[in-house]
């Protein structure tokens, strides 16, 4: 049982670090280019300003959605499905 | 299609049925000739008793039901609750006016408050809620150990949500006078009776359904009348999607307005202003009885000539209205001052991200910007309000999703927000600026006599020129339904959802001052042996008195709590982040780490607020300590150096202490166990 508990908590926190690490990128990557790239446009808004009105909330969304997906496969896979 | 959906979706559906149906009766009602006045005490009235009747449906007496709803909430109502609970006043009224007035700086409020929900889902959700107990103290205490933690905990909770009620209870005072005209203090009593209808009776459970029934009616309240004004504008009712036309429009109007010879000679004249105050400000005190001396022989002049008694009168109260002594007119001429250099610096392009005239003033502008989205996405995920509620979850599993409806619910509302900013910045710019004062739409003079817009003439060309008008943020949510021109029925609906917003979010911190009291220090420091039925009358008798409390501190429109509401994230997120992050993913943390850390984070977070904000204490007799923020970071974002010294601290005092073996057997189980069973 030990060693099952390792392994699951092993794929979870690989999960969550890779997703934090994304989070940071979108948050802080982006937005530190948004003088520079605000000259192309998307769906007639100025591509930083779609960007942090509604894009990078999106994408938020999308994360929190992606992990929820792959926790329950591993939830599965260790058969601690909670429902 | 009825069939598939649960027995509670069917409730809520047939609730926000019944509330439209309401709305659409006051509307026909209205064009019979129902005056605006009774329309919105309706809306007070009808509103009001809808969450009492499921407060009072909600009652209980059980400690489980009274603090974590018996963890029975599913995900989907569960983010519907958190999206309320989330959203407050500020969210509803204030979001829209700053992204008015700082365009794509405002931005940062927009990518701060929703990044926060994905540090919350990855980070803390699912193991708050496998551990599965009451408060936050109550996680902090049994992961680290000790009463210290769990103190500290209870103190930084109340710190960081005290202020944030006081706010919100304000609120509900300034949309009730407003819309009801009901008087402050009254509409702060009305909503005092609305939050405790809610929590009194049923705590967690009560709050949780009547959350989502205000989640409902503020959502809606949010999205008509902006739906409305794009229908009017761009012909299509979707504002989030075509409001990208109307922000090229914007920026077209900018380029054609904001350089005008007009326009210029009203900034220059602005800044001579500025200049003028800052020159009476060095010649404190001599320029103060300078001025006071020049008053008086205009008046005797006005006297010994046959002028007009009204003028002199004027003169007169002119000079009374001088401040009294050189420590008032510092601080008022500093204000003047600082009003007017605003007017007088060249306007903000709204689509333009970290405007500014040099590289240099760029880079602050940008190093700001990206400190307030940490100090906003860390505060969100670790104010505590917010983390107990996925408490509440029947499994770890719905803890997780519950999360993702939050956020979903959240960004209704926060993808609206820029929209209603882009047009009424294009209604500004297209139906005001550049036209004759006489001829201004009749909101302006509405809102003037409100004290929410002013307009100064101050080149006296009688044409308003866009740097002589200026907005309070909060009008641009209230006076939207007037600007399109809808009927009052409208602006009552908006005033129900900012109601709503308010009550909800004050429920929601009521609850966490209190449990933080009764469950974390009374039975769990003080009486561990309290029976459960006494346990519930401390709460209730605790909360009461919470309540009663941030109604009275409200009543009295204290200023700068205001302004500390925005603190309350760089407090909450330097107190517990780090403490809760670390508890969770590092096993070596321990308790004299985690209280270190908690420590520092907090206090240097306090001390670099009052260091740039404030340039002395009177209370302590300390003066003239302001200093030089520190990289050019605003106090509002001070958390950015709490949090990492929080971190820091816990990391290096945790390594020079001997680690605890029960860390580690708590971590077992909350990071993998079937199911957590409280006890």
């Amino acid at each position: 049982m030990n060693g099952n508990a390792d392994a699951y908590w092993r794929r979870t926190r690989r999960l969550t670090f890779t997703l934090v690490a994304f989070w940071l990128l979108v948050t802080f990557g982006i937005t530190w280019f948004a003088r520079d790239i605000n000259e192309l446009s998307i769906f007639g808004f100025p591509l930083s300003f779609y960007m942090a009105a509604q894009g990078v909330p999106v994408i938020y969304l999308m994360i929190i959605w992606w992990y929820n997906r792959q926790m329950k496969k591993i939830d599965a896979e260790f058969g601690v499905e909670d429902d | 299609m009825l069939g598939s959906l649960t027995r509670l979706q069917r409730y809520y559906l047939y609730y926000t049925g019944c509330f439209l149906t309401f709305v659409a009766a006051l509307a026909l009602l209205e064009r019979h000739g129902m005056p605006p006045r009774w329309i919105g005490y309706a809306f007070l009235f009808f509103t009001m008793s809808m969450y009492a009747v499921i407060g009072i449906v909600s009652r209980t007496s059980d400690v489980s039901e009274y603090y974590v709803a018996g963890r029975r909430i599913p995900a989907f109502f569960n983010g519907m609750a958190t999206g309320a609970d989330w959203m407050s006043a500020a969210s509803f009224i204030g979001l829209a006016g700053t992204l008015y007035l700082s365009g794509f700086q405002g931005l940062a409020y927009v990518i701060g408050w929703t990044g926060g929900f994905v540090l919350v889902a990855l980070l803390l959700a699912p193991y708050l809620r496998r551990f599965g107990q009451y408060t936050i103290p109550d996680f902090l205490g049994a992961r680290y150990g000790g009463n210290a933690i769990r103190l500290v905990a209870v103190a930084a909770a109340i710190l960081a949500s005290f202020v944030y009620v006081v706010a919100q209870i304000y609120g509900v005072g300034v949309i009730t006078s407003r819309f009801v005209s009901l008087q402050f203090e009254i509409g702060v009593f009305v909503g005092l009776a609305g939050i405790l209808v809610c929590s009194f009776l049923g705590g967690m459970r009560a709050v949780t359904w009547t959350q989502v029934a205000q989640y409902l009616i503020l959502i809606v309240a949010y999205i008509t009348p902006v739906a409305i004004l794009s229908w009017n504008v761009t012909g299509n009712p979707v504002p989030q999607l075509v409001y990208g036309q109307v922000l090229q429009q914007v920026t077209q109007l900018e380029e054609r307005l904001f350089d005008t010879p007009a326009e210029q000679e009203v900034r220059r004249l602005y800044q001579a202003r500025a200049d003028l105050y800052a020159q009476r400000i060095m010649q404190l005190p001599q320029s103060l009885s300078l001025e006071r001396e020049q008053l008086s022989s205009q008046i005797n002049q006005l006297k010994a000539s046959d002028a007009q008694m009204r003028d002199i009168v004027v003169l007169e109260r002119l000079r009374r209205d001088l401040p009294q002594d050189p420590e008032q007119a510092r601080t008022r001429w500093e204000n003047e001052m600082f009003a007017a250099a605003e007017r007088g610096k060249p306007p903000l392009r709204h689509a333009e991200p970290f405007p500014g005239e040099t590289v240099a003033e760029q880079k602050v502008q940008r190093i700001n910007f990206l400190a307030l989205i940490f100090c906003l996405t860390i505060g969100t995920a670790a104010l505590p309000h917010l983390l107990i509620r996925y408490y509440t979850t029947p499994t770890v599993h719905a803890a997780r999703e519950s999360v993702f409806w939050s956020l979903g619910f959240i960004l209704l509302l926060y993808v609206t927000a820029p929209a209603y900013a882009v047009f009424a910045k294009y209604e500004v710019l297209s139906h005001l600026t550049d036209i004759p004062i006489a001829k201004l739409p009749s909101w302006v003079a509405a809102w003037t006599k409100v004290g929410l817009v002013s307009i100064e003439d101050i080149n006296a060309d009688g044409i308003l020129q866009f740097a002589e008008l200026s907005l309070n943020p909060d009008v641009i949510v209230l006076a939207t339904p007037e600007i399109a021109g809808m009927p009052y029925v409208v602006s009552g609906l908006v005033a129900a959802g900012g109601l709503a917003a308010a009550l909800s979010t004050a429920d929601g911190l009521l609850l966490t001052i209190t449990s933080a009291l009764s469950h974390d220090v009374y039975y769990r420091i003080m009486r561990p042996g309290a029976s459960t039925q006494f346990r519930l009358v401390i709460s209730k008798s605790l909360l009461l008195l919470v309540a009663v409390l941030a109604a009275t501190v409200a009543a009295q429109k204290p200023g700068t709590i205001l302004s500390m509401v925005a603190w309350a994230f760089s407090i909450a997120g330097s107190a517990f982040f780090p403490a809760l992050v670390l508890g969770i993913f590092w096993e070596r943390a321990t308790r004299a780490g985690a209280l270190a850390g908690m420590a520092v984070g907090v206090l240097l977070t306090l001390y670099y607020i009052v260091r740039v904000e404030f340039d002395g204490l009177g209370w302590f007799g300390a003066r003239g300590f302001q200093m030089a923020p520190w990289f050019d970071v605003q106090s509002t974002s001070a958390g950015v150096f709490g949090v990492m010294a929080g971190f820091l601290t816990t990391v290096l005092v945790s390594l020079v202490t001997k680690p605890d073996p029960r860390g580690g057997s708590f971590l077992k189980n909350i990071r993998f166990r079937r199911e957590a069973d409280p006890t």
